[in-house]
């Protein structure tokens, strides 16, 4: 039997390595797929940028994900060069063609003043709170690091907010804001899960803070019980916001977060819901269409009742402000296909959904190439069913 | 024949039908054949957006696009509800 000597020997005389410098070219170049086998202290403690973290134990069962190209060049390297090296055999026996072991390892990199990314990290509890985030390969710890860090604000703490609240909770969005000014009434009770029963008469706000901070201490809320009006739009926004939830109950507040949201240059994930259906789309100013390209006049409010006059079913706003905090998610990771120029509609009874385009509006009076909306209006009047639709 | 979805907002004019069929060669007659025979749709179809096949029809010929046999056209008129 071969000591361990002899056999590291015989791998290292089966398969390729580079020196530090000729490392450094390659990865300047962005050529090759960077892998460090090393273990998650020593990953911790600084690692060469742009390289994936896949400790040498989950080797096989990872890469594919990291490289799923085999005849793309793989750059492993450890901490001095061995382990590295038995994992390059390992590529190679896995069908990796083109596989390189970093001779001397992260050691020889970071003594020629190479380099090194050193990162917060997160801490083992946190690790073990985000490990199901952890494993996939687009969220990972940069991508949990990112919601940890990421500000979110909810426009109504009622049926959509509720699910949307807690699951962006439960993920680690580092600060979420929350707009409302009601308390909890026990009609809210058949959908609005952020609440329950013992809190019946407390602010919503209050409510949803107490839940939230009891699933994920990592979570600052920060509370505004009031309503969003043109007096105080600003005044909210000004704490920092990078995505915007509505789940909003009302025309004129619909029309004040777009118009707010294309000033600020803020996404809106939107959402609506009314009895066994439901509506989804992301507006992103610049990019896609906003509200107003999609409904340019608000129908009068005798044409357009909402859910405490028309009902809906209570897991309704489960499904749409789900989905709103999935888009909300891949709009703070900047992964995946936003809903943007899509409006995805919902229908719980036949179970089906159904997907139509959105398209800018030129002539769209607020992000249009000629404005002529371009300040707080009053959004009570301009919603109360004056004026003919366009 | 084209086959329109009724969205929930309008199902009190159409008597709760969820999906109609509609005659007409045209966007405009379609909804002309809808509004004669459910004559309260005629308030509300000027707030719904129109889209044949998941386009948007003002972004198409509008009123005036042609529809073929077969295609679906969905209404949708806008919906503040959220909580």
């Amino acid at each position: 039997m071969p000591s361990y000597r002899e056999l590291l020997q015989q791998v290292r005389a089966e398969i390729s390595e580079l020196d530090s410098e000729r490392a450094r070219e390659l990865i300047d170049g962005g050529e090759p797929v960077v892998v460090d086998v090393r273990e998650q202290d020593e990953w911790d403690e600084g690692h060469i940028p742009r390289a994936v973290h896949i400790p040498r134990g989950h080797l096989e069962s990872r890469i594919e994900r990291a490289a799923p190209d085999p005849s793309r060049r793989v750059l492993l390297y450890c901490s001095a060069g061995n382990r590295s090296a038995f994992a390059a055999k390992t590529l190679e026996e896995m069908g990796y063609e083109d596989v390189v072991s970093l001779a001397g390892g992260f050691t020889d990199w970071k003594r020629n003043g190479y380099p090194v990314e050193l990162q917060s990290g997160l801490d083992a509890p946190r690790r073990a709170r985000y490990s199901r985030h952890l494993l996939i390969p687009e969220v990972g710890e940069q991508g949990q690091l990112k919601l940890l860090e990421s500000k979110i604000l909810l426009i109504g703490a009622g049926g959509l907010g509720s699910p949307a609240s807690l699951y962006l909770a439960a993920a680690g969005v580092g600060r979420l804001g929350i707009v409302d000014a009601d308390v909890v009434d026990e009609s809210n009770l058949q959908r609005q899960i952020v609440h329950s029963t013992e809190r019946l008469g407390e602010a919503k706000v209050e409510s949803a803070k107490r839940t939230i901070e009891a699933l994920n201490p990592d979570v600052e809320v920060v509370a505004y019980k009031e309503r969003l009006t043109s007096e105080n739009v600003e005044r909210i926004l000004a704490d920092g916001w990078d995505v915007i939830v509505d789940g909003a109950d009302n025309f004129p507040t619909r029309y004040l977060v777009n118009d707010a949201s294309i000033w600020h240059d803020i996404p809106v994930v939107h959402g609506s819901i009314y009895r066994f259906e439901g509506q989804v789309t992301v507006f992103k100013p610049g990019v896609g269409p906003c509200y107003r390209c999609l409904f340019p006049t608000p129908p009068p409010p005798e044409l357009a009742p909402s859910c405490a006059e028309g009902g809906v079913l209570g897991v309704l706003p489960g499904v749409i402000g789900s989905l709103q905090a999935n888009e909300a998610l891949k709009l703070a990771l900047g992964i995946g296909e936003p809903l943007i120029g899509r409006l995805l509609l919902f229908d719980a009874l036949s179970a089906e959904f159904n997907e139509v385009k959105l398209r800018r509006d030129p002539d769209c009076p607020v992000c249009g190439e000629h404005p002529t909306i371009t300040e707080y209006i009053d959004y009570v009047e301009f919603c109360a069913g004056t004026r003919e639709p366009a | 024949m084209t086959r329109v979805r009724i969205p929930p907002t309008l199902r009190e004019q159409t008597g709760g039908q969820r999906e109609l069929v509609a005659e007409g060669d045209t966007v405009r007659d379609l909804l002309d054949d809808l509004t004669s025979r459910f004559p309260a749709l005629e308030d509300q179809l000027p707030f719904a957006n129109v889209y044949l096949e998941g386009e948007d029809v003002r972004t198409l010929d509008g009123l005036d696009t042609e529809v073929n046999p077969g295609s679906t056209v969905i209404l949708l008129p806008a919906m503040a509800g959220g909580s």
